[in-house]
This record gives C-alpha cells, structure tokens and sequence, in this order.
C-alpha cells in the first residue's frame, strides 16, 4: 500500500517534502503537496477580553470565527441614560481644558472628579480589519453572551456564511439585544459627542477615557430590523449534533454546563481535533452539565471565558448575597439588583424561594423589571431538554422546573416589561428589584439609582461579574446608599481547570494572555493561572497565532480496482511498499485516487485534439528509494571520489555535507535530500549516484 | 451496699446441669456451630469464674470441661472456630498451676500447644486457629511452669514467627505474647530479683532476648520493626529494674539504627525512645540516653519527631537542654514559614538556631503532599502542649502567634510572599481547610497566655478577614469564631487594663457587624455557630459595658429573636439558648439599659413556652427547658410571675413530651426548684443533711410540701419512676431519694410502719406495689385511681416515708438484659440453637 509519509526525493530545487504519494495528473508526473497555507491552523484574535472572545480560526480550508462578544464595558465612559429627566444629571458641569478651553464642555461632563461622555453609549466592537470577513464561512456561538456582537459582524460586514447556535442560545441571545435595543432606544439622546474621539484630543482627556482603545472604532447599538436580520442567519443545531463544513471539517456541540444552551465546540477533521472550550461550568446549577469527556484527544485546546472573579466561590457569593438583602429588608430598606434578564437571575430566584420563608421575608416583594421579563422567565421554563437532569425530571412529573413559576403564582414575585405602568400602582417599598442593565448606564436601573442612592437604608447588590462595580457607580457619587459586591460567577475557576487539562490532555493549550499570569491587583497569587504543560499559548487582541500544529496527514481514499492492482514490496519485515499510478480526483475536500484511463490509441485522424480529449499521458516512473545514508560512510565515499575538501556541519534536521572547492552543498535530512550546485550538471549526476548507493530502489 | 455482695457470674447449680449438655453440643461435629458472639461471652464467663476461684474445683466439679477438650482433640477435622475456642478455653483454664498440672496430666495441653497439635495440621492454616493458639497460651502465661512448658517445647520460635503473621491480630497478640513472657521468665521464682548489673538471664529470657538482638541486626526491615514494637510495648508496660540492663545491652544497636539510613526503621524509633524515656527508672541515667535522644530529635523528620517531641516537653525529669531541642524540633515548621513570608531582616524567625537540617523542613513544606501534613501535624503538637496546664517550657510565644497568622493568612491568599519560598507555600496553602481549622485552634488555645497581646489588633485583622470572607467554609468559620471568642475575652482583659477601650469598642463593633450578617446566612450551619459563638460572648462578657453597650446598639439581639422562627431545629435551638442568655442582658440585668425596653420580656417568655409545647424537634424543646433551669438557678424567674406558676406550667407541658431529654430537662428543673424551696423556707441546704431542729422545721415542711403538692411535681415525679427512658427513672427516684431524706430524717424513717392501713396507706401500698413492678414493666397506670392524690400533701408524706427508694434505685440500676445477660440465660441459647437442630432431626426420621 502506498505510503504517504515515506519517501525520498532529491533535486536540485527545494521542495515540499511532507507528502510521498505521487500520481500521473494531467500528463505530468507529480508530487501532490499538502498546500503549505493549509499546513498550519491561524488563529485571529479579534477580541482582547476573556470572557467576550471573538477568534477566526483558519483550518484546512475553512474559516471559522468562534463567537462574536461585545465589549460592553466601553459604556461606563457614558454618563446613564435616565428614563424620566434627571435634574441632577443635567446639571453637571461641563468639562473644561487645563488651559480653559471649553470646547468640549457640551460633549463631557464632570460628575465627582470623574469625567463621561454625555452621549449615547457606545460600544467596542471586534476588529474588524484583521482580515477580510467575508472570507469568514462559520460562525460558532457559544453561548447568549458571547453573540451580541453578532448584528455588527453580519449586518456592517461582507459576511455571507452561516452561524450555529442552540435553540436557547439563539432565543435567550434576542431577548438580551432587544433588552438593550429597547433601552437605548427609548430615552433618545439628540446629542452625539464625536469631538472627544479625536486622537489630539483624547490624549488631553483624564482617565479613563485617555486610555480608551479604539475609539473611533466604537459603536452605536444596532437597532431591531438589524438583530432581525442578523439571527435569521443562525441556524440551529443540538448538543452533539455533527455539522459538515465543505467537507472538511466537522463542528460538534457540546454541553458547556454554563447557561441554557451553552456550547463548547469540536472542530475536527479525520487527523486533527481542535477543542473551543468557551464559558464553560462544573456546577450543579440550572443547565445540563459540562461534557467533558468528549474534549479528549485535542491536538489544540482553545481555552476561554473562564472566571471573572476567580478568588470569588460562588456559593460563598450567593450567601452573601441573601445576607445582605435579608439584613436591607429587615432594616426596613430596599434592595437593588443591577442583572442581565437570563442567566444567574433564575438561580438567584431559586436560591431566594428556598431562603425567604427561613429569613422570614415572606411578604417582601421581588419585582424583576425587563422589557423582556416575561419571555426570559417563561422561556426558562420551556426548555426542558437543555436543563440539568434534577429539572428535567420534574418536567414529566409534570412540574415547571424552575421554582420561580410558584413566586410568580403566590405573588412573591412580579415582573414587568418597565417601571411605567403597572408596576407603578403596584409598587410597594421595602422590596427587592432585579432589572438592567449592570452597567448601570441605561435601563431601569438607572431610575432606581437615582431614587434610592440618597438613603443609607437601600442598598444595591452587585451580582454580574462583567462590570467593575466602582466604575459602575461613578456617575452616581456621592451615594448614601450600601453597595455590596458579590459577584457570581459559575464558570470555570484555575483549579477546575487545571482538573480539566489533566483529565482532556489536550497537545496545545491556547488562551488569552490575561490567563497567563496572576491578576494585575494579586500579583502573588500564583495559583489564579493556568498551569499545564506545554504552557499555554497566548493571544491578545489584533494578533495571529500560528497555533503549534502542523497538519501531517491528509485522508485520500483509494477505488477497490486500484488497490487490487498494487504490489506491496516488503522492503523490510512488516513494512511493505508500492508505488501507486492512479488520478487523483479531489472534490468537496475528499480525495479518491482512481484508476488512470487506459492510454488511447494514436488518433487516426490527424485532426488536432481538443482540449477535453487530452488525457493524462503515462509515462514510465522513476524508481522509488528508501533508506538512510551514513554521513561518515558518505564522507569516506566522496573522498574514495576524489572529493578532498569535505566538510560536515550538523544541523537542526541533519547534515549539511560541503564540498568547499566545488561550491556544492548536500544537504541531508530524515525525510530529504537536496544537492544544490550551480549549474554543474554532471557533478550534480556524479553526486546523485553516490547518494544512491545508499539507497534501495523499488 | 448490698447489691455489691451479689454475684451474677458464680456457677451455679443450674448452669452445672446445664454445661455437659453444652459441651457435648460444642463438640458435636454435626452442629452448625454456636455463633462467635455466644463463644466469647462464654469464654468471657470463664474467665470470671478463673478469677474467682484458681483451685481445682471448677474442673473437678464439671468433667464435662476436659472431655470436652479431648473429644474436640478427637475429632478428625474440628471447625476452625471450635477449635480456636477450645484453645482459648484450655489456655483460661491452664492460668492457674493446679488446673495447668492437671491439664498436664490429662496429657491436653500438649496435644493442644505442642509441635503435633493443631500447629501442624491444615487447621494451623485459619487464622482464628492461630489467634485462639497465641490467645490460650497468653492466657496460661501466669506462672512459670507454662513458661516452662513453652519454651520447651519450641514455643517460642513459633511466636517469633507469628510476629510477622499476615493477620494483625495474630501478629499483635504474638508481640504481646513475647512481652508477658519475657516479663514472666525474669520474674524471679524466689524473692531475689535481677539486679540492673547483673545480666545473667533466665533461659528463656535469654533466648528472647538473644532472639530480639538477633532480629535488630538484621537486614530484613520486617524483622527489625517487629523487634522495636516488642520493645517499645515492653518499655510501654514493664518498669522492673532489670529493663535497664535489657536498655543497656540494647541501646549500642538502637543507636546504630537511628545512624544507619539503608534501614528504613526510624519511625518505629520516636515510640521506643519515648516509652524509655517515660519510665521511671531512666531518671537518674547517666548522659548516654538523653545523648541518643537528642540524636533522634535531630535525625528523624520533623513528621517522624513530632510525637516524641510534644511526649518529651510533657516529662517533667527531662533535662532541660534535650526540652529546648524538643520545643524547637516542634517550631522549626513554623520558624520556616515565619521566615518563607517576611523580608530577611522584618522578623528573626522563631528559632535562633535549628535543631536538624532547615533544607529538610522547607523542602518537606514546598512539597504539594507534605506541607498540609507536617503543619497540621505540628499545629496538633502545638495545641496538646498549650492544653498543658503549666507549660514545660518558655514558648516564643508573640513569634508563634505572628506564624499563626502568617499560615491563616497564606491560606486565605491575604499575604504577599517576600520569598520564592514563600511563594510555594503560599499556593499549596491557599484554601487549605485543613490547615485553616488546625492553625485555628492552635490560636484559640495561645489566647491563655499572656505574652502575646502586641499583636492582639494584627490578629483580629486576620479573624475579622475570616470572619467576612463567603470564602470561609462553614467548619473553618466555626473555628474562627471559637478563636475569635477567645480573644475577645482575653481583649476585654486588656481593655480593663490598659484602657484600650477604643481598639475594643472598634472591633467589637466589627464583630456584631459581621455577625449581624452571618445570622442571616442561607446557609443553617452559619446561623447555628453564629448563634452559639453569640452564647459564649454573652456567657464571658456580660458583665461588660463596652460589651454590652456594642451588642444592644447592633441588630444582632433582634435577629436573634427572629431565628427563634427558623426552619431548621439545630438553629431554632441554639437561638433558644442564645435568647436566653440575651435575657439576663436585656431583661434580667439589674440596670436594663434603656435599649433594653425595645425588647419585649413576655412575649419572648411566650414564644419559648409556645416552642417548648409546640415544637415539632426535640433540640429546641430541649433548649427551652434547659434554659428555664438556668434561668430558675440563677433567681430570674421571679422578676417574670410567680416561680411556683411558672416551674407548675412547664412541668406540665414537659410531663407528656415525647423527648425523653425534654422530660429529664423537666427534672432538674423540679430538683432546683424543690432544692430553692426547701432552702427559702430555712431548711438545710442540702437535701441530704440532717434536719438541725425537728419542731421548727416541720412547720416549713409542711409549707414546702404545700407548694411542691400545688406545682403538681409529684405526679410527674412519681409517673417518671415508671418512664421507659431508664435516665428519666432514675432522676426521679433520686430526687424522691432526696426529698424523703428532707422530709424524713433517719430517725424519723417509717413512722407509720406497723399501725393500721387508713384509705390513703391504701393508695401507698397500691403505689409502692405499682412502683415495683412499673419499675421493671416501665408501665405506670394512667388513670391515677386507687386513692392516690398525688396533690394531697399528707398522701405524699406518707407516700415520701413508705416507699423504699434505696430499693428502687437499685432496681432502676439494672440494666434491662439484667436477666438476659446471666450465664444460664447464653448456656441456654447455646443449647436452644443445638436443640433446634435436634428437633429438625427428629422430623427428619
């Protein structure tokens, strides 16, 4: 059978060397390469955040980007849209030059010694000119999280390929843009602030907004026609569902345990796997637990969106959090929660059902205030299939699985889409309120900001890890109200994944550079790192990793009439060669060798043939050689030939042999030969036949 | 006492019928065999019987014994269990020289014990066979004929050999074997004893001993820890003068143990040593022993050390230098991570100098699966030698208190490592819980000395960091509270004097900060340690006003009441408790602070009466009637309403709990009730002191039997005698022990004995009749007819005379398998499991 890693090839002209097969294809015989830009896999880096990733990986022949995250933390530059007039914010001072120059006073304002942008916020968005995105064939979403940025790449790029998601993902992900649509859109901002975004400008700006990255690059927020059309190109796929790229590749989704729907993704080909571990969790939370096990064997591991807070326990946060309500209502005050409308919110909800009675906060009301509140709540109860196996069963029982349905009946918890309306009459004070957005910049929030900050007896709970929480309340300084942080992050911590790498053994690590080291603000913790071997690989934002792993194998199959036509040769015990004379026929990215046409007749006719007659011509092969040649035998060889001047020198790969006077160079590798001289054709032939000696022909 | 003169395991005539029919049944090959349990107790019984009586009339009264003996001998394929049981039973019946010649003659002992015995049959092969072996002849080892026996007949190279048997128990009990013997053979037959000088050993000790020697030069590890355990039981046990020429004859190889590393024996090393060391007759020993243990302390790794260490600091003739070594043996770990976390010149470290190799001790700490056990290890040595009511030896103290701090805050990733070291141990440690909860205890133990208060603000930073931190397990947090409340007792201290009162107002106030909201933790565990480290506060601190002051002006007594409402028990409880002693704050406290008012008395008295009536769990009723107790002890309940009302209310409500702790709760609180009574109205303090003036005191008794008879004690007091809980039975009984002793003094006892029986002797007679059989039928009628008024103070001074409590007492004493327990009543189990069998039979035919 035809070997496609042994083989020897000698020229004067350097060449590709990783494939042996050689083939009768158009008239020529040739060497078919593995095309050198599809040896390596590229990684691009879009996004520099952990968490909100956004890479294009370049594979064989396909380009997959794998998830599209929003940098959201560009807001907290902005001041906060309030919902109804805010005298206080209307009446901060504009910001005025060292040098007193007011012409950006209208566009920045001061609040407490911090200066923000007076405008409608803005986001960061991927880079986008890294390369061309409409070469991009795939996008792969991980979870709802790491999509928004989703209508920026389909909508304002040449992006024409497909995305894959869950079901959830896809319909919890809608709810999160149309969260955010609807509460930028509807506190209208008739100013734009462009001025400030001036390079000459921005470097005499304080900080933050000096450092800011990229600020001609940020964005206004897409609007609803565009995240319409932006998810009608996602298609949905199920947990291990198998999806076909061009025949190349193969992309799986697996559970990640992190939210509804949530997916790490295998990317593999016959001889390659390539492992997107995103937002992944190993809690007994809500969502169907991580599937681990199918990670094993990468070649590369692509490791992301792991803790944000990774000295934080979650379940140590989660008490905190119930404490320091229970401690605000019984002291008569009111709580607050800054929360995205999915996610952490339904543990919370969970973990208060089961805590409000023992803490006696029974006729306490939960208010949870969301343009989507409804749809978010109902939907959890929806998707059964995609829960852990404790909600699924309850489902047949039949019960709904999150208890959140029974607070919603017994009128311990109400939601509403905003805080006009209804919710209005009903409000009733001491209470708890879970509504966005938490960067505390736009939506709800900011009104109950507003109302509560002046009195000590509120305090608002920070419980989304996404947002600093003093960058968060800079706008709203001096706040009388308690802020407590407790950030509740389910995802992946350094020790699980360290577990994780032990356990998967993935070749190749790679994972943003921030994972790489300890914290800035815990330098000494060393533990709060990965640690495997190789080290990981890391990226930052705008770069292109060349990630460490040649592709070496490529599957071709072979017709059943071609391969009763071989004739193995043992050349040594258990291995046996053939030479192959076949077409390659290459189409979809499969490859089938066949059969060559039987050489035709001489034409009877003089007529010229056409272009669709011409046929690969056979011509006789060259013998095939195997074997390895002895440097020193080679050297006394030469000598024994007159060659006096012989030099060896060792390298990487093996030998360079010199022949000084002749100005000839043999260069001697495990899986090549190359004897390069100018134009000196018979020494080259005389050199060539030396090297055979060594050598066995088949 | 005449109970004591009864003995329940004498052979009696019944169990004399009773025995030949066992032993044939034993030695019937066609049994299935009695169960393990009936043949120890059995084995149990004789062994009694032996001591009671070491003459030949046990085996000249029951024959059956030997031929029972001889027949299992006869027996072509006994089953293991029989015959390790026989071995067993021969060997208890060989202990004394009558019974063993006797045995002798009957030629038993050497078909059981010699070379032809079971020891070369297939049997040898069962384990049990070989324990029942070592077990009789360790039985037998009393005198020196069996010695005798043994070594004669090649006994002793067998128990060598079972030294190393593959079952521990065998293997044991052979090393044990060895020791007895060895003991027993330099005993002398006549009076003389063996000098420490003079070596010339009896045979048989000689041959143990050379065999010991021999083993210990060996190269076979197993040979060599066998020896050293032997040794170190020997050492362990025997303090005759002649184990001082055994040590001096040994110590050359021990030493030579300790130096040689290609033996892996060291660790067996510390116990010997110790064990030496701790008998009395090495005190006055000349240099060379404390040399090798010194020795030892400086080879063996710190884990290897630790034990001999801490036993070495507890021996009070050890010299002084070999203690130094030993203290710093114990502080090197903790010198080592003071010195990984500071800058080379911040802190000396804890140690001038080291005792063995640092590099040994760091490396043993910057290993991932050592660190976590040496520190928990030497943090236990720690806390055993501060347990220590006088400490042998000047502990650095402040140092170790900064390397305390040092570890907690390593482990909770609070400190910045100043060295690569540092670092290493850092990471291992982070989250550590294990070392969390040992470092802990370690530091609430250092708060009873007195010379580390300059850090005392430093350590609160680290507890009050734990005490914050949702990081904090739940174990971990208990602890941290347990230090915690240590040294704010030890704060208060200083507080008073050194007029520090700011630091403690500031801190106490970051407590109850804290505290306030870990009472309010989902998580029940928190609310119960918080709850009860809230109890101990109060118990210590009460009597302070910055204390006070801090507790009553934060949330925490507030939320405390509300976790009266708990759903889980355990915090309902500890609430319950932690309420009560809040009481004697806000309520009871001569001058209640005016935040005081806020709190309503009755209404808390109210809901702990509704909880001790109503609750559903046992730990808060529990906790309210121990409560009331304390309460009526301390004189509280008068500031409430009436004591009579009260303790009459809740007597009633406890008399019908289904808890039997609520109900023995509800006795004591009638016992410190009748004893408050009985003392207010000037009797005798003590119950069981006679009455000084007969004519004066009746006039009180009669008040005090007015008031116990309205409080309605009686009845309770009568209907628990009969309680099928036996603690309940026999609290009552002791308490009417006591109030007849009050009420009838012995001279007056019985007064009205022998006169006519009146309606109400009627009812006595019918109580006392009652009492006797309820108290074994545990069965107390419940219609409480046939004339017994139990509110009729004459009835209950009559009751109070008549009835014999001394007799009840002791029949409420017995255990309830009194009857199932004697020697007849397992003779005949033994023949009811071979009956049944015989019964089957029969249907068979």
């Amino acid at each position: 059978m035809a070997s496609s890693r042994a083989g020897w090839w000698w020229d004067c002209k350097s060449h590709e060397a990783l494939g042996g097969l050689r083939a009768e294809q158009e008239g020529g015989e040739r060497d078919i390469p593995v095309n050198r830009a599809e040896l390596s896999m590229k990684l691009y880096c879009l996004s520099g955040h952990p968490t909100l990733p956004c890479n294009v990986l370049k594979f064989k022949s396909t380009t997959i980007m794998l998830d599209c995250g929003l940098d959201m933390t560009s807001t907290l530059n902005f001041l906060p849209l309030p919902l109804v007039q805010s005298p206080r914010l209307s009446k901060l001072p504009g910001w005025v030059l060292k040098d007193g120059s007011t012409f950006l006073d209208k566009e920045l304002k001061e609040c407490s010694g911090h200066v923000f942008v007076d405008s409608v916020p803005e986001f960061c968005l991927p880079e986008t000119e890294l390369l061309d995105l409409s070469t991009v064939d795939v996008i792969l979403i991980s979870n709802y999280h790491c999509m928004m940025a989703l209508p920026y790449i389909t909508e304002y790029t040449r992006f024409t390929g497909t995305v894959y998601a869950t079901e959830p993902t896809v319909q919890i992900g809608r709810l999160l843009m149309e969260e955010l649509v609807n509460c930028i859109e509807r506190v209208p901002k008739d100013q734009s602030a462009f001025m400030w975004k001036n390079k000459e400008v921005q470097r005499l700006l304080p900080a933050p907004l000096k450092d800011a990255v990229e600020v001609s690059m940020w964005r206004k927020c897409y609007t609803m026609p565009e995240v319409n059309a932006a998810l009608s190109k996602i298609q949905m796929v199920g947990y291990s569902q198998k999806i076909e790229l061009f025949g190349a590749v193969q992309v799986t989704p697996l559970s990640s345990g992190y939210a509804l729907g949530s997916s790490n993704w295998i990317i593999q080909s016959h001889y390659e796997k390539v492992s997107y571990v995103s937002g992944s969790s190993l809690l007994t939370t809500h969502p169907q637990p991580m599937d681990q096990a199918s990670l094993k064997n990468s070649d590369v591991l692509i490791l992301t969106g792991l803790t944000q807070i990774p000295t934080a326990n979650p379940d140590g946060m989660v008490g905190e959090f119930c404490s320091n309500l229970a401690m605000t209502v019984r002291n008569g005050g009111n709580v607050l929660v800054p929360c995205y409308p999915s996610g952490v919110i339904y543990d919370l909800l969970e973990c208060l059902y089961q805590y409000i009675d023992s803490a006696g906060l029974s006729n306490v009301p939960f208010y949870f205030i969301s343009p989507v509140a409804n749809s978010s709540l109902e939907f959890s109860q929806i998707f059964a299939e995609w829960l852990c196996h404790n909600k699924q069963t309850k489902v047949y029982l039949p019960e709904p699985p999150f208890p959140h349905a029974e607070l919603i009946q017994t009128n311990k918890l109400k939601h509403y889409p905003s805080i006009h309306g209804d919710f209005s009459n009903d409000f009733k004070q001491p209470c708890v309120v879970f509504t966005g957005h938490p960067s505390l910049r736009f939506g709800d929030v900011v009104h109950f900001m507003e109302l509560w900050g002046k009195s000590s007896l509120n305090t608002v709970i920070f419980t989304e890890p996404d947002f600093s929480y003093l960058d968060a309340l800079a706008p709203y300084q001096p706040l009388a109200m308690k802020c407590v942080y407790c950030p509740i992050d389910t995802r992946l911590n350094f020790i699980q994944v360290s577990k994780l790498l032990k356990e998967v053994q993935p070749l190749h690590v790679v994972c943003p550079e921030q994972y790489t080291q300890p914290p800035p603000t815990q330098s000494h913790r060393t533990d709060l790192m990965i640690d495997c071997q190789p080290p990981p690989m890391s990226y930052r934002r705008a770069e292109v990793l060349t990630l460490p792993y040649k592709r070496r194998y490529e599957k071709i199959e072979i017709m059943p009439e071609l391969a009763d036509s071989l004739v193995p040769l043992e050349i040594k015990p258990g291995i046996s060669l053939a030479t192959v004379t076949a077409v390659l026929h290459t189409k979809d990215n499969k490859h089938v060798l066949q059969l060559p046409p039987k050489p035709l007749q001489p034409p009877a006719s003089k007529k010229r043939k056409r272009v669709s007659d011409d046929v690969p011509e056979c011509k006789p092969l060259k013998p095939l050689l195997s074997g390895s040649i002895p440097v020193d035998q080679f050297v006394q060889m030469l000598e024994k030939h007159g060659f006096s001047d012989v030099k060896v020198e060792d390298t990487a790969k093996g030998h360079i042999v010199l022949l000084q006077e002749a100005e000839t160079l043999i260069q001697i590798e495990e899986d090549s030969t190359h004897i390069i001289c100018d134009n000196d054709e018979p020494l080259r032939v005389k050199l060539r036949d030396l090297v055979l000696k060594f050598l066995q022909k088949f | 006492m005449e109970w004591s003169c009864r003995c329940p395991l004498a052979m009696t005539r019944e169990c004399s019928r009773l025995l030949p029919r066992v032993c044939a049944a034993l030695a019937d090959p066609r049994q299935p065999g009695s169960d393990d349990t009936s043949l120890e107790k059995l084995l149990d019984w004789f062994r009694e019987l032996k001591a009671l009586d070491p003459t030949m009339q046990l085996l000249q009264d029951n024959p059956c014994l030997t031929e029972f003996i001889t027949s299992v001998l006869a027996l072509p394929e006994p089953s293991p269990s029989i015959l390790s049981f026989t071995l067993r039973l021969a060997g208890i019946l060989a202990s004394s020289e009558t019974r063993f010649q006797h045995l002798q003659q009957e030629n038993l002992l050497l078909r059981l014990f010699g070379r032809n015995g079971p020891l070369s049959s297939a049997a040898w092969e069962d384990a049990s066979v070989r324990s029942g072996w070592v077990e009789g002849v360790r039985s037998m080892m009393d005198h020196h004929p069996a010695l005798h026996f043994l070594c004669s007949g090649g006994g002793i190279d067998v128990i060598f050999t079972l030294q190393g048997d593959p079952s521990l128990f065998v293997a044991s009990a052979a090393s044990q074997l060895l020791v007895d013997m060895l003991t027993l053979s330099v005993e002398p037959e006549t009076a003389t004893p063996l000098s420490t000088k003079d070596c010339d050993w009896p045979a048989c000790a000689r041959m143990i001993i050379k065999r010991i020697e021999d083993s210990l030069q060996s190269s076979s590890a197993s040979h060599i820890e066998q020896s050293l355990k032997l040794l170190t039981t020997l050492f362990g046990r025997c303090t005759a003068p002649w184990t001082v020429a055994l040590w001096l004859g040994m110590a050359e190889k021990i030493e030579s143990l300790l130096t040689e590393e290609t033996v892996q024996a060291q660790h067996m090393l510390a116990n010997l040593l110790l064990n030496v060391a701790w008998s009395p007759l090495f005190c006055d020993t000349e240099g060379s022993f404390w040399a090798l243990v010194t020795s030892a302390l400086e080879r063996l790794t710190p884990v290897q050390v630790g034990p001999l260490a801490v036993g070495l600091l507890k021996l009070y003739k050890c010299p002084q230098d070999v203690k130094i070594q030993a203290l710093t043996v114990l502080l090197q770990p903790m010198d080592c991570i003071l010195r990984a976390a500071s800058q080379p010149l911040e802190y000396a470290g804890l140690l001038d100098e080291s005792v063995s190799d640092p590099i040994a001790v760091e490396s043993l700490l910057s290993s991932k699966s050592t660190c976590a056990t040496v520190l928990c290890q030497t943090l236990a040595h720690l806390e055993e030698l501060l347990s220590l009511i006088c400490l042998p030896v000047d502990l650095p103290c402040t140092s170790l208190l900064r390397s305390l701090m040092t570890i907690l805050q390593f482990c909770n990733g609070f400190l910045r490592p100043a060295s690569p070291l540092g670092s290493t141990i850092s990471r291992i440690l982070i989250n550590c819980f294990r070392v969390q909860r040992s470092a802990l205890d370690v530091l609430a133990a250092l708060s009873e000395q007195r010379s580390c208060d300059m850090l005392i603000e430093n350590l609160f930073d680290v507890l009050l960091a734990y005490l914050e931190s949702p990081n904090t397990s739940p174990t971990v947090l208990k602890k941290t509270f347990q230090a915690t409340s240590k040294w704010l007792v030890r704060l208060q201290e200083l507080s008073c004097s050194n007029s520090q009162q700011q630091q403690t107002e500031k801190i106490l106030e970051d407590v109850f900060l804290v505290l306030q909201k870990r009472l309010c933790s989902p998580c029940w565990e928190v609310r119960d340690s918080s709850l009860e480290f809230l109890t101990v506060l109060i118990k210590h601190l009460r009597d302070q006003d910055e204390f006070r002051q801090s507790l009553l002006s934060s949330e925490v007594p507030r939320l405390t009441e509300s976790l009266l409402e708990d759903p889980e028990s355990y915090v309902r409880a500890s609430a319950v408790t932690a309420v009560g002693h809040l009481a004697f704050i806000t309520y009871f406290a001569p001058e209640s602070p005016a935040e005081g008012n806020q709190y309503n008395k009755e209404n808390t008295v109210a809901k702990l009466q509704e909880i001790l009536s109503t609750d559903p769990e046992g730990f808060p009723r529990r906790a309210v009637i121990s409560i009331f107790t304390k309460w009526l002890r301390q004189g509280c309940t008068g500031q409430l309403e009436d004591t009579e009302q009260f303790v009459s209310r809740v007597v009633q409500t406890v008399e019908h709990d289904l808890d039997w702790e609520v109900r023995l709760g509800g006795l004591e609180l009638v016992q410190v009730f009748c004893t408050q009574t009985i003392c207010q109205l000037s009797l005798p303090k003590c119950p069981y002191a006679p009455v000084s003036s007969a004519v004066t005191s009746s006039i009180h008794q009669d008040e005090s039997l007015q008031i116990f008879c309205r409080a309605k004690l009686f009845s309770f007091l009568f209907r628990s005698l009969c309680d099928c809980d036996k603690p309940v039975g026999q609290r009552a009984c002791n308490i009417l022990l006591g109030l007849s002793n009050s009420f009838y003094p012995i001279s007056t006892l019985q007064v009205s004995q022998g006169t006519e029986e009146s309606p109400v002797e009627h009812g006595i007679a019918w109580l006392e009749r009652t009492l006797k059989q309820g108290s074994l039928a545990q069965n107390f009628p419940t219609d409480g007819g046939n004339g017994v008024d139990f509110q009729d103070p004459e009835s209950m001074m009559l009751a109070l005379g008549t009835i014999d409590f001394i007799e009840l007492c002791y029949e409420l004493s017995k255990s309830s398998d009194y009857v199932e327990k004697s020697p007849e009543s397992l003779l005949q189990d033994i023949l009811a499991t071979a009956g049944a069998i015989e019964e089957n039979e029969a249907d068979c035919y």
